[in-house]
């Protein structure tokens, strides 16, 4: 008969096993990731005690060189760059963080409906969705702004609203792979509702692409962001945020005045430590699905 | 093992495979033995059958005789003498123009192994074009001759058809054309007629074989399935585990091994479970079908007038290739279908046509298994969880009470307690399946729909399922409506059977009187006359009678 003699020595790992055996396995990409991740968490959580400076004080010249009081030098109107970088760290990131989250939810709880009940739910919920990407992202974002006004809910909204059609077309995509699957038909015949279906036994099958995906859009809205800043629809002077900061400076990069090369590359050390991490995310739970009672 | 001399008639050795030894890297990142010093010596001409469940490293072995590893395996050791050449020994480019060319391989799913987007004879003809071997125009006259003699219909056209556009059956005949085009030396066919119904199997049997008794082509033929190996192979060697169990001639193997693992292995195919006696048809059913008629798109019916009944405690088998509608009938019966006319009773009562429209008390009372018991749980759920849903979604059981119930369930189906902590993935196909069962049972049902419960397990496995499935119904009084295109299984369980084809119910009786010759009906003698038998000249006799079986053809019913 059925012994459990092979795998007897299986037990059920604890979460502190689980969380021990994700840090072990890290390599060095994973840790860089995780480690930006942590450095700018911290400049969120401490930007007042942490900057030498106000966001908004003018405290130097206009463009002024790096120096010992001044690190990174000045900005444009003679304001402190590196407190300008810590509180910008807050808007953009909070900002970013916010309407992806939101764009997900939003994206998925759509994506697997259409994927779970199809037919006509599924045609009218994916032409909405085609005709709203079908307008460029900026004009539509342009244009309800200047409607609605640019303050932040507005911005977070629609950030996430336009973000929550790509992730619902991905996640309409995974939930299509998965509703047919015969445990999700076994849900069904037990009379199971949808939203236990969604969350249940669609979820837990779509985390590993949804993951990734939320890497790289929380990435994305970030330079969102920035583009809207760069058009002066995005957050308003005089609250620092990176894309904004590149805006304001950009014009002094032809007089060789390095000042947009530090939010620039803010923006770009969080992306690539965000990937960074989520890669090794994706790899770790490949991983772990493999690790399969084996014959 | 007496083999070496046992049997003449042979050619040269073509194949010799010498200690063989397969690794692949384990999920802890330690390599584990999946093929364990394996000696085989394959002469000209001759075909030997490679037997043993999943996992035993049969298919490992009929790649490496290619001098090829899956990706994530490696032949570590041991030696590859193709017609006398250590293939391991030569570079890659040598060794691929033996692939293809000199040895060819058919695998298990032709519908996966050929590109949908290009045409027959252009993936038939690819391996010879490719090697300089033939000229297009030589090739695809060849491969024409191929589907000829392998009885394919307008031999002469089927080629520029593209891969949906014939059976399944024609497909895998095709897949047997491509490796054929350039007259291989060695043939290694995995798994040819598994995923093939019955009458197409002995079809594609019958070509195979005379192909390669026609080639003078040596042959492994690998499958889990006793009966079919019988049919074809001069030899067998029984694999478990990536280690030999035994070997010797197909007669030796089938009527006197010797080891208790054989042994097993052919009393799983062989052994009656049905322990009850059939008392006559149901006074009251628990299920009745009643002039059901059904359709996927509202133009062709896929069930036409179907009317089964199932007693308490009965076990009806519904049998039939494939596209017969025997799944479809689950559909209407389970509410996913709502039948275009007729209705479904149980209990005498009038159930809703359409799934929505049921209330939690008559879903709980009809369950359903799966055939595959891989998709059939979520993997991302442990057992308790699968298990447990129903307890709390019918019987609104919580914590300790359910967790009680939970390892009940769990005993029933031969499990510890301990499996409820786990994942799917760390359960056997077999494991799996029960789990999918104490599911089923969890609900408390009156009838469970066995959906071909057993097809995608080893026989062994599936023999235990079976077992299991028999002892809970005496226990519980469950009605069994158990889907298979199986009649090997069906004569072992099945109260009655019902025979289906092409949306029609062709005939119904007791087992018995299905199975006891003279079958009223062709098509019942035919699916019959098709079930391979664990002799080796069941082949033959088959082909014999051919002229009355077959030609009848099920027509009749149309």
């Amino acid at each position: 008969m059925v012994t459990t003699s092979e795998t007897a020595q299986w037990v059920r790992p604890t979460k502190m096993m689980v969380v021990k055996q994700f840090l072990k396995g890290m390599p060095l990409t994973a840790r860089v990731g995780l480690a930006i991740i942590f450095i700018n968490l911290f400049l969120v959580v401490f930007a007042p005690w942490l900057a030498p400076y106000g966001e908004t004080e003018l405290v130097t010249d206009v463009w002024a060189p790096p120096s010992a009081e001044h690190w990174l030098g000045g900005d444009h109107i003679g304001r402190d760059m590196l407190s300008r970088i810590i509180y910008g760290a807050r808007t953009t990131i909070a900002i970013a963080f916010v309407a992806t989250v939101l764009a997900f939810f939003m994206g998925i709880v759509t994506g697997f409906a259409a994927a779970v009940l199809g037919g006509i739910f599924d045609s009218i919920l994916s032409r909405f969705v085609e005709t709203l990407m079908a307008i460029p992202t900026l004009l539509m974002a342009l244009v309800v702004i200047s409607v609605l006004g640019s303050d932040l809910v507005v911005l977070v909204a629609v950030i996430a609203v336009l973000d929550s059609t790509r992730v619902f077309r991905l996640s309409r995509a995974i939930a299509m792979d998965v509703a047919v699957m015969e445990y999700v038909e076994a849900a069904r015949l037990r009379g199971e509702r949808l939203w236990w279906i969604m969350t249940r036994e669609i979820l837990p099958n779509t985390t590993l692409p949804l993951i990734a995906e939320f890497g790289l859009r929380f990435v994305f809205a970030f330079l969102f962001i920035a583009a809207l800043s760069f058009l002066g629809l995005g957050i308003q002077p005089p609250l620092a945020d990176w894309g904004g900061m590149v805006r304001e400076s950009s014009s002094a990069i032809i007089y060789g005045i390095v000042a947009p090369l530090y939010p620039a590359g803010a923006i770009a050390i969080l992306a690539v430590g965000t990937n960074l991490l989520v890669d090794y995310v994706l790899a770790w739970s490949n991983r772990s699905a493999a690790t399969e009672f084996e014959v | 093992m007496n083999q070496e001399t046992a049997r003449t008639g042979f050619g040269e050795t073509l194949l010799e495979m010498q200690a063989l030894r397969v690794e692949a890297l384990g999920a802890d990142g330690n390599p584990f033995r999946i093929v364990n010093d394996i000696d085989i010596n394959l002469k000209r001409g001759e075909v030997l059958g490679l037997i043993g469940e999943s996992g035993a490293g049969k298919s490992t072995i009929g790649l490496a005789s290619m001098c090829f590893a899956r990706p994530g395996c490696k032949i570590t050791s041991g030696r590859i003498l193709f017609a006398g050449t250590d293939l391991r020994q030569q570079d890659e480019d040598d060794v691929r123009q033996i692939r293809g060319v000199r040895a060819s391989y058919i695998a298990q799913s032709a519908a996966a192994a050929f590109n949908p987007a290009k045409r027959l004879n252009d993936q038939v003809t690819e391996a010879a074009v490719r090697h300089s071997v033939m000229s297009h125009s030589s090739a695809t006259k060849r491969a024409e001759e191929l589907y000829a003699r392998l009885d394919l219909p307008d031999p002469a056209h089927i080629g520029r058809r593209y891969p949906h556009q014939v059976s399944g059956g024609q497909l895998q005949r095709v897949m047997s054309a491509m490796a054929m085009t350039c007259g291989p030396d060695l043939l290694v066919l995995d798994e040819p007629t598994t995923a093939l119904d019955v009458t197409t199997q002995i079809e594609v049997l019958a070509t195979v074989r005379d192909l390669i008794r026609n080639n003078n082509t040596a042959a492994l033929y690998i499958t889990h399935d006793l009966a079919v190996v019988a049919q074809v192979a001069d030899r067998i060697m029984v694999l478990r585990y990536g280690n030999l169990v035994e070997q010797g001639d197909t007669a030796k193997i089938l009527h006197d091994p010797d080891e208790p693992y054989t042994k097993e292995l052919i009393s799983a195919r062989t052994e009656d479970i049905n322990t009850k006696i059939f008392t006559g048809m149901p006074e009251n059913p628990v299920l009745a079908i009643r002039e059901v008629t059904a359709t996927y798109d509202g133009q062709v019916d896929v069930l036409k007038d179907v009317g089964v009944e199932i007693g308490r405690g009965e076990t009806v088998a519904i049998v039939g290739e494939s596209g017969s509608g025997k799944s479809t009938l689950a559909r209407v019966v389970t509410g996913l279908l709502p039948p275009r006319d007729g209705h479904v009773e149980f209990d005498g009562q009038k159930l809703s046509l359409a799934l929505r429209e049921r209330n939690k008390e008559e879903l709980r009372k009809i369950q359903m298994i799966y055939q595959m018991p891989d998709v059939a749980i979520n993997p991302r759920q442990r057992v308790s969880e699968i298990i447990g849903r129903p307890l709390t979604f019918y019987f609104g059981l919580t914590g300790r009470e359910r967790e009680e119930r939970i390892f009940a369930l769990l005993k029933e189906i031969d499990l510890d307690r301990e499996f409820a902590d786990r994942f799917p993935g760390q359960l056997s196909g077999g494991q799996k399946q029960r789990v999918c069962i104490a599911r089923a049972l969890a609900a408390d049902p009156e009838l469970i729909i066995c959906d071909e419960v057993t097809s995608a397990l080893d026989q062994v496995v599936a023999a235990g399922i079976l077992k299991l499935l028999d002892r809970l119904q005496q226990e519980k009084g469950l009605a069994y409506m158990f889907i298979t295109h199986d009649l090997g299984i069906v004569r072992n369980i099945a109260d009655r059977t019902v025979v289906m084809y092409q949306g029609e119910v062709v005939e119904q009786g007791t087992t018995e009187q299905i199975f006891t010759p003279p079958q009223k009906e062709a098509y019942t003698r035919k699916l019959i006359a098709s079930t391979p038998e664990m002799r080796t000249d069941w082949l033959d006799e088959v082909l014999r009678e051919r002229g009355d079986l077959f030609d009848i053809d099920a027509a009749a019913h149309t």
